[in-house]
């Protein structure tokens, strides 16, 4: 298996930098050999031209819900590589975050904390503000679901121009939080998102030059 | 089984517990049940699968519909267990492609709910997923939208029920499990 493999190549760990080391070595199966369930897995994924506008290719996720052994080898390839990392936290960006992120957080024994816009979560919140193409929007996270030094991975269906993500990673830094990577089925690659995330990685299952 | 809580089971209490209750949201008099607090226990948000995911593992369920925006966090991890699909029922305009739609009434003016087409086929045997049901519109919507495509609805599920507002006689006769009552 490539995770396997990977291992072998790990750099040698200082004994100071035990939390670093953890961080380095979920960097280090990032360059995996591609995984031999991800062609079926991107095949299962439907474009939509021009929606929600003109010009547009949309990464439609919903066809690859309806495969069952392509929505479980999804889950199983983020679980595989968080399970046993210290990760108790997954935070979920509405709304199809909300699809991936539960599974994920199941099977790996971690909280789900729900990303949402604004006035949906119920009790006390904060917010982050991040910019559109015209305008601004807002990220919402309730007080109290997180703790400092809680470790986190961050889930979308996918990453475009990583403002959303970018949100979601200064809200949870902003309570003390230490995001471990952000995750997304889809990268965009052509709209930079991962140059947003700064220090923190990104792990993608599929790219696509649709955009 | 009878499509009722599953009284006995000892797991309910500790779910029940965790459930917050925020008074006034979204406004003056509502007593706003937050599942929020239940995913912040990996106990408590895996026994709520668990007791699901147990009642519907050999019920032959091929489809799972959830209700935007919660029925999303619990729907999938069901489907994913019995090898179900999972259909995301969606707000007007956030799916990409071609839909079908069902109106429903709100308290002042109506809402749409959209499901794509070709998701759900003649002959599929679907459960309706959602956090909860309150005056049961939108889960009738759902059931109607499968329905109209041929699916039979076996079961409507949802963690919590507030009986008081009678959403169970709104199903069209589908049974429902909910772990929870709020009265």
């Amino acid at each position: 298996m490539t995770t396997i493999d990977q291992e072998n190549k790990k750099p040698p760990r200082s004994e100071l930098a035990v939390a670093a080391s953890l961080d380095s070595e979920i960097m280090a199966t990032k360059e995996d050999v591609q995984d031999p369930r991800i062609p079926k897995i991107a095949s299962s994924i439907r474009v939509i031209p021009d929606f929600p506008k003109p010009g547009i290719m949309f990464q439609d996720i919903t066809t690859l819900l309806l495969d069952t052994e392509a929505f479980k080898d999804t889950i199983d390839i983020f679980v595989e590589r968080y399970k046993g990392k210290g990760i108790s936290v997954v935070a979920g960006v509405e709304a199809r975050g909300f699809i991936f992120g539960p599974p994920i957080a199941l099977a790996i024994g971690a909280k789900f904390v729900p990303m949402r816009k604004p006035k949906k979560l119920p009790g006390k919140v904060i917010s982050e503000e991040y910019s559109l193409e015209y305008g601004t929007d807002k990220i919402e996270m309730h007080v109290g679901a997180v703790e400092p030094g809680e470790r986190a991975i961050i889930i979308d269906d996918l990453i475009a121009t990583g403002g959303t993500l970018a949100a979601a990673i200064r809200l949870l830094e902003r309570v003390g939080v230490t995001i471990a990577e952000c995750a997304c089925v889809i990268e965009l690659p052509v709209l930079k998102g991962r140059e947003k995330l700064g220090e923190t990685p990104l792990f993608i299952l599929v790219t696509s030059d649709a955009a | 089984m009878s499509g009722n809580k599953e009284e006995e089971d000892p797991r309910i209490n500790g779910i029940k517990t965790k459930i917050r209750v925020v008074p006034d949201f979204p406004k003056k008099g509502i007593m706003f049940q937050d599942i929020t607090t239940v995913l912040l226990d990996p106990k408590a948000f895996k026994d709520t699968i668990d007791l699901f995911v147990e009642r519907y593992r050999d019920k032959n369920i091929s489809v799972v519909a959830g209700i935007e925006a919660r029925g999303f966090l619990f729907g999938p991890p069901i489907a994913l267990a019995i090898g179900a699909k999972f259909v995301p029922l969606r707000k007007p305009k956030k799916l990409p492609g071609e839909t079908i739609f069902e109106e429903y009434e709100l308290e002042y003016g109506n809402d749409r709910l959209e499901m794509h087409v070709g998701a759900v086929e003649a002959g599929d045997r679907a459960l309706v997923v959602d956090d909860l049901i309150a005056t049961g519109g939108t889960l009738c919507a759902a059931i109607n939208l499968l329905e109209r495509v041929g699916a039979e609805v076996v079961e409507c599920a949802c963690v919590i029920e507030l009986p008081e507002l009678q959403g169970r006689q709104r199903l069209k006769g589908k049974p429902l499990c909910m772990l929870v009552e709020y009265r």
